[in-house]
């Protein structure tokens, strides 16, 4: 698969994207707090945190659409304001950046001629586009026809019409149903599997586990975890595995009990962490003693919801 | 009902048109319409006295003395002295120019014999009235008064000229009802003298013709086709300029403002595209209403095609780069549905697209200088209406191009907004 379009920046020995110390405020509110990071050549680095985390504003500032206070992005070693940069890039936004009234073959082409595509090159990107995203017998459809998954499909294929060497995606299956979310995650996979580098924005944790090589945990702006997904689980839980409990009745005083155990009590449950799984019996006698009756509990793996909630003491979903 | 009147509160555009432009409207009527009496406009009128006799001189006073007439005899003094009286060729330029909707010539002879009735007055020369006949008005009022001050100024020319009539009709009088004819009329000559101030009002149903030729020399055998087709063009231009830019506002909402901007495309470009856009719609618009005109209407379109292209070009310029500064202020679509309304139709009703200016009085009619809807027609005018060369087009090109201009770098600069966060 040869890029239809050549950037005019080398991807040279130059990391493909490197944020470093980026500060993003609006107002009284700092939604990007002294973020960086570095995408590694044909990476997928996964941006996990929950709504207002300070995501989108961090990728908006990467692709120039957002002017940081402080710190610096650059892509492939030049600054990302360049018009390489520009070209190397590819943005995937979180809404519908779509004509509806276009076809999806229009659509494309219009996104094409912007940035620069013509004649044969624009052709042939389109009918990549088309082919990548399996809308090439929905090609003459306008868009206001399609359906929400078929949308979604043409908003990230519209991203890499100049086929970029870095791709933003922020939020790519957002209301998107889950037969379309597979699609979509296959579509990303075989842009990983030809070596594409990619900055993978999401609050949805499988989506994380699935698609990414290292995931950063964003909250309040901040990235406060940075790893694999087992080198973030292993931080944070090491040998420890995860009890997560859900009381028929809880009696008075249930949130103090969770606490003396060191648990986490949220939307009537609660977790704790456990070296030995014979300590489960213990926490049973314990809750029925102090008259809390269980419903059911559990005994699992931590994964990165639970790193989550270990790190910042609330849910992903949050 | 609580429903209603809680989304008509949080919708301030709708709440503004629904309060704000009637109100504008009604205003806009009253003053042109009525209310401010003093505030009508004069005809203005042109009066060439070719004759130089008491008649016509009286007859000119009379005129003069109506206040609903501004009557010049000559063309304003510029400076280093005073201009010469107006002649029959230098009037009917006056009229096509449009200095001026009506000229009056009073031709040689006219005080032999101002006032005739029936057959008697077939051989008399006539006053000339030449006019503009884009102005519907004006000419109906010359003559309506030319009539009532020949009437009312001339009274003893008027029973002079029917005891004349009667003496041959009835076979003539005797000697002592001439005579008594004879005191009567100097007795309505002394009257008149001494009664120069005088309005010239007075008993109007003793209809006595002064002879009156009637000739158009700006719009010969037009009519007000091609006048309204660049009157209701230009307001509908506007509409559709609004609206062609509004998809700036759509596209800021969805996003897709963002994905252009981080391309190779600069909000300079995407502006330029957009006013280009508009122009070439409007420009399309007006060649349409044009051929329709011509076809179905017989407006003389072929001839006056360079003309038409050079006003169309800066008039569809004007009103792109109008609708781009709409759109520029706007935050959303739905603002900028009320906020254009508004302003078109206020435009459109100050700048003659909906009643011609000569309605207004001179306040109005300045005010309308300020809208793009009043340059463009009187530039559409010049073509279709006085056959103006496209070299006296001038004030209106430039000021259509100043205003596109002006609204152009204001959308430009209004819209660095969109271009970073």
């Amino acid at each position: 698969m040869a890029p239809a379009h050549v950037a005019s920046i080398a991807p040279s020995l130059s990391l493909p994207l490197r944020i470093e110390g980026v500060v993003k405020r609006f107002g009284g509110l700092t939604a990007v707090n002294g973020v960086s990071l570095e995408l590694n050549s044909g990476e997928c680095l996964g941006l996990l945190g929950p709504n207002g985390a300070g995501k989108s504003t961090l990728i908006r500032s990467v692709v120039g659409r957002v002017i940081p206070d402080s710190g610096t992005v650059s892509v492939f070693g030049a600054r990302a304001d360049s018009s390489g940069a520009r070209e190397a890039l590819g943005w995937i936004p979180q809404e519908l950046a779509l004509y509806p009234k276009l076809t999806c073959r229009e659509n494309l082409q219009s996104f094409g001629l912007y940035h620069g595509l013509r004649g044969a090159a624009l052709r042939t990107a389109v009918e990549w586009c088309l082919d990548w995203a399996s809308l090439t017998d929905r090609a003459l459809e306008p868009v206001a026809h399609l359906s929400g998954g078929m949308k979604r499909r043409l908003n990230m294929a519209a991203g890499l019409i100049h086929r970029p060497k870095v791709i933003l995606m922020d939020e790519p299956t957002v209301g998107v149903d889950p037969q379309s979310r597979n699609r979509i995650f296959e579509m990303i996979e075989t842009l990983h599997d030809e070596g594409v580098s990619m900055l993978y924005t999401t609050h949805y944790m499988e989506e994380a586990e699935r698609l990414c090589d290292r995931i950063a945990v964003i909250d309040h702006g901040r990235v406060i975890a940075l790893g694999t997904k087992d080198e973030l689980v292993q931080n944070a839980f090491a040998s420890r595995s995860e009890v997560i409990v859900r009381f028929a009745k809880a009696g008075d005083g249930v949130d103090g009990w969770v606490k003396e155990r060191a648990g986490v009590f949220e939307d009537g449950m609660a977790r704790f962490t456990i070296e030995h799984a014979n300590e489960v019996a213990g926490l049973l006698d314990s809750a029925g003693n102090a008259g809390h009756e269980l419903a059911d509990i559990s005994l699992r793996k931590p994964n990165l919801e639970s790193v989550f909630l270990h790190l910042t003491g609330r849910e992903l979903r949050d | 009902m609580r429903t209603g009147l809680i989304a008509l509160r949080r919708d301030r555009g709708a709440f503004a048109l629904s309060f704000v432009l009637p109100i504008a409207f009604f205003s806009i009527f009253a003053v042109i319409f009525g209310g401010h009496r003093d505030s009508t406009p004069k005809v203005k009128v042109i009066v060439v006295d070719e004759d130089h006799s008491t008649a016509s001189q009286r007859l000119i006073r009379g005129l003069e003395r109506e206040g609903s007439l501004a009557v010049k005899k000559k063309p304003a003094s510029k400076k280093g002295g005073e201009q010469l009286d107006y002649t029959a060729t230098t009037a009917e330029a006056a009229v096509k120019d449009g200095t001026a909707p009506v000229a009056l010539i009073i031709p040689h002879g006219f005080g032999e014999n101002p006032i005739s009735f029936g057959a008697s007055g077939e051989n008399r020369p006539p006053i000339q009235l030449l006019k503009d006949s884009s102005d519907l008005i004006a000419p109906q009022v010359i003559v309506g008064l030319l009539q009532k001050v020949a009437m009312t100024a001339m009274p003893d020319l008027m029973a002079e000229q029917g005891s004349k009539y009667l003496d041959r009709v009835a076979g003539g009088f005797t000697p002592e009802q001439r005579k008594r004819i004879d005191e009567g009329l100097d007795e309505l000559r002394r009257l008149e003298d001494s009664d120069e101030q005088s309005s010239a009002s007075g008993d109007s149903n003793r209809g006595m013709p002064v002879a009156v030729a009637t000739r158009d020399v700006v719009g010969q055998n037009r009519d007000m086709v091609s006048f309204y087709a660049a009157a209701i063009g230009v307001m509908f231009l506007l509409f559709t300029a609004s609206g062609a830019s509004g998809s700036l506002l759509d596209e800021a909402e969805s996003g897709t403002l963002d994905r252009v901007l981080s391309s190779r495309v600069t909000m300079g470009n995407l502006l330029a595209g957009k006013l280009l856009y508009s122009m070439l719609l409007a420009f399309s618009q007006l060649v349409v209403m044009f051929l329709w005109a011509w076809l179905v209407f017989k407006v003389d379109f072929i001839p006056h095609i360079p003309g038409f292209v050079v006003m169309g070009l800066s008039t569809a310029f004007a009103v792109g780069a109008f609708g781009m500064l709409l759109a520029s202020i706007c935050r959303t679509r739905a603002q900028l549905g009320p906020l254009s309304t508004l302003v078109i139709l206020l435009m459109s009703s100050l700048g003659g697209s909906m009643f011609p200016r000569y309605f207004m009085s001179e306040a109005m009619q300045k005010a309308g200088l300020l809208t793009i809807n009043a340059w463009a027609i009187d530039g559409f005018t010049e073509v279709f209406w006085r056959d103006e060369p496209i070299s006296h087009l001038w004030p209106q090109v430039l000021v259509l191009l100043g205003i596109g201009v002006l609204f152009w770098t204001a959308a430009r600069r209004l819209a660095r907004r969109w271009e970073y966060s």
